[in-house]
């Protein structure tokens, strides 16, 4: 098919939210904890008080940037992982408490799996409906709570659409309920992996007693992670062993990788607010070219603002397959990727995009761009150059007009 | 345990010729991250598609049998226009539109050449055509991408049935695998869910695509079910 040649084609990463690089300084900062410092934590000769004291050092940093104290940060494995422990911990420590657990449909599949699978023990789950760009009332969120609701969950910004929830608001409703009916319930946790590089995560202010965040999103290794535990939560440790970290996480700690987290979330948080302008000028230039030279587009989510993480672009393109745009795309070097049930080992289009109350089309036709450190509007340029052309190909093959605007998509054979 | 002494016996890097075993899960690609989900057949068919409707063609291209699988809503769409030669009953052109990923797209462009390759193929045996020989000239497809993509043997069963029908040999309409509504035009409830994603919202048009009912009388309230049910499923 007649599709752009380029003379020079390189690799352009725009799938951010899926997981960044490491960045030089993390990589630095990591680097004697690999192959020197290698002692385990809990040895008590010199190279095991070395790490020791490297991995107090990070708890320190961690906490600061949270606004809290090095006492209430566990460290672990990775987002998934806090999720797991914030979810199944406080479910099995206040089960004599009550069995409700609120939260939302657009949580990432961390939260919503754990979620399911507490079904199985006999937990009652409500989810909240959100509206059409994926933000949640707080009324909703009150009104949803019973006598024996013992945790809420709530993302602070979504993974596929970027929309950022109003944390701060419902930790202020909920701490007022548990004024008015004087208990300590429910227990509010919020996963802020997306959140972390753009947003402000004081606890204090967020009003929070649980938060989820993780060093492989903001340019830190993968699989290391941390979960925020407010002093007095009840909470059951879900992984047993040496008693490290309190004995709230078992297990060698991952000392090369706690220290690069802590590295990458210091540096993330002193410098989210420059990089937020940064990266939204980059996504609205994607934004405005696509309306301009591309047809029947839609932007998932809420407009660029306050309500939307800076570095996320989702659009619906009508009457063309997620993962066929992502396959051409592909050879020209460009990385994104799709809301298609295509590419997802569960064959299920994206809930994030159903959850909002869009029909599965917009679903199928959805691509994800995130920017961050290393895109420029050149990266834009580059993109440009060959994805209209991608979408008339693969519309020009496509059986499917769908109409807009419609809650459920009419469908009209050509 | 690694030991200095070398083995006698030498190990040579032996070709592997792969049997094709359909069962097994196929996937292509490689450690070093040039591979291709795909092989390299799928490849070139979804890079260069045969056989598709193009724009503008619509108006000029003849057909006498058109078949339509899937909705958007499950995730694959295809539409199939075939032109049949009455006398020789063999298939001599064939046009495509598909809505689906890389495999969906590249399982319909290998159909339309098998069906039209060799002066065309004759419909007694496209209808035996199965998913499998679709994927064998593919050579394989990975697992998970089997069952929802490869739609073409449907939407040429499904097309020779339009053919039946526009030709008024109803009793030749093919339906294994459906529920038949109709007896004695061998309309079954695949063809109604089809009517219906071509826009039938109610009794009179599905008896004008059909001609479902307008002898056959007992049949309405059957029909009236079928039509609320999907219109419900896509639009409702």
């Amino acid at each position: 098919m007649p599709l752009p040649k380029l003379k020079k084609v390189r690799d352009v990463y725009l799938d951010h939210a899926a997981t960044t690089y490491v960045i030089p300084a993390v990589a630095k900062a990591m680097a004697p904890y690999i192959e020197t410092n290698y002692a385990n934590p809990s040895s008590l000769y010199r190279l095991g008080r070395i790490n020791n004291g490297a991995i107090n050092d990070a708890r320190r940093t961690i906490a600061q940037g949270l606004g809290t104290m090095p006492d209430t940060i566990v460290f672990t494995a990775g987002g998934t992982e806090s999720d797991n422990l914030a979810i199944f911990g406080v479910a099995k420590a206040n089960a004599d408490r009550g069995k409700h657990i609120v939260s939302i449909g657009i949580e990432h599949h961390a939260v919503l799996h754990s979620l399911r699978e507490l079904k199985k023990d006999g937990y009652e789950i409500t989810f909240v409906p959100v509206d059409g760009e994926g933000i949640v009332k707080v009324e909703d969120i009150v009104a949803a709570i019973r006598p024996d609701t013992i945790l809420i969950t709530v993302m602070f910004a979504n993974n596929e659409v970027g929309t950022i929830e109003p944390i701060a608001d419902i930790g202020r409703a909920i701490l007022k309920y548990r004024q008015t009916n004087k208990t300590i319930y429910p227990y509010f946790h919020s996963d802020a992996c997306q959140a972390a590089g753009y947003l402000d995560l004081d606890v204090e202010k967020l009003h929070v007693d649980l938060l989820t965040i993780n060093g492989g999103k903001i340019y830190g290794p993968k699989g290391v992670g941390a979960l925020y535990i407010r002093r007095g939560v009840k909470i059951r440790p879900m992984i047993w062993g040496g008693g490290q970290e309190r004995a709230m996480r078992s297990g060698t700690e991952n000392i090369s990788g706690i220290v690069g987290f802590a590295k990458a979330f210091e540096l993330a948080q002193t410098s989210r607010e420059k990089e937020w302008k940064r990266v939204l000028e980059i996504a609205k230039y994607l934004w405005e070219r696509v309306q301009k030279e591309i047809p029947k587009v839609r932007l998932n989510g809420p407009p660029f603002g306050v309500n939307r993480l800076p570095n996320n672009v989702n659009i619906t393109f009508m009457d063309v397959e997620g993962e066929a745009m992502l396959l051409y795309l592909d050879e020209y070097g460009i990385m994104a990727s799709t809301g298609s049930a295509c590419t997802s080992t569960s064959l299920e289009p994206s809930h994030v995009i159903t959850g909002m109350g869009l029909p599965y089309e917009y679903a199928h036709g959805s691509m994800r761009f995130t920017f961050g450190k290393r895109n420029t509007k050149a990266d834009v340029d580059y993109l440009m150059k060959v994805f209209p052309e991608i979408v008339r190909v693969l519309r020009e093959i496509s059986p499917v007009v769908l109409e807009e605007g419609k809650k459920h998509a009419k469908i009209h054979q050509r | 345990m690694p030991t200095k002494t070398k083995s006698k016996i030498k190990i040579t890097n032996k070709k592997v010729v792969q049997k094709k075993n359909l069962k097994e899960e196929v996937d292509v690609r490689t450690p070093d991250g040039g591979g291709w989900l795909y092989s390299d057949i799928v490849k070139d068919h979804f890079f260069n598609p045969r056989n598709f409707m193009q724009y503008g063609e619509e108006e000029k291209f003849k057909f006498n049998g058109i078949g339509r699988v899937g909705s958007p809503a499950c995730g694959d769409e295809m539409v199939l226009w075939v032109q049949i030669d009455p006398k020789t009953e063999k298939i001599s052109q064939c046009r495509w539109r598909t809505f689906g990923c890389g495999s969906a797209i590249a399982s319909t462009s290998a159909l339309s050449e098998m069906i039209v390759e060799n002066s065309g193929m004759k419909i007694d045996e496209a209808l035996k055509l199965k998913p499998q020989n679709i994927l064998e000239r593919l050579g394989g497809l990975p697992n998970r991408k089997v069952h929802c993509s490869v739609l073409g043997d449907k939407a040429l069963q499904s097309a020779i049935n339009d053919f039946f029908r526009n030709t008024a040999q109803h009793s030749r309409v093919q339906t294994a695998g459906a529920k038949v509504i109709d007896k004695e035009l061998n309309v079954t409830d695949h063809d109604i869910e089809e009517a219906v994603l071509e826009g039938a919202q109610n009794l009179e048009d599905l008896q004008h695509k059909l001609k479902v009912g307008v002898f056959n009388k007992e049949v309405i309230p059957q029909l009236e079910d079928l039509l609320r049910f999907y219109n419900e499923k896509y639009y409702g």
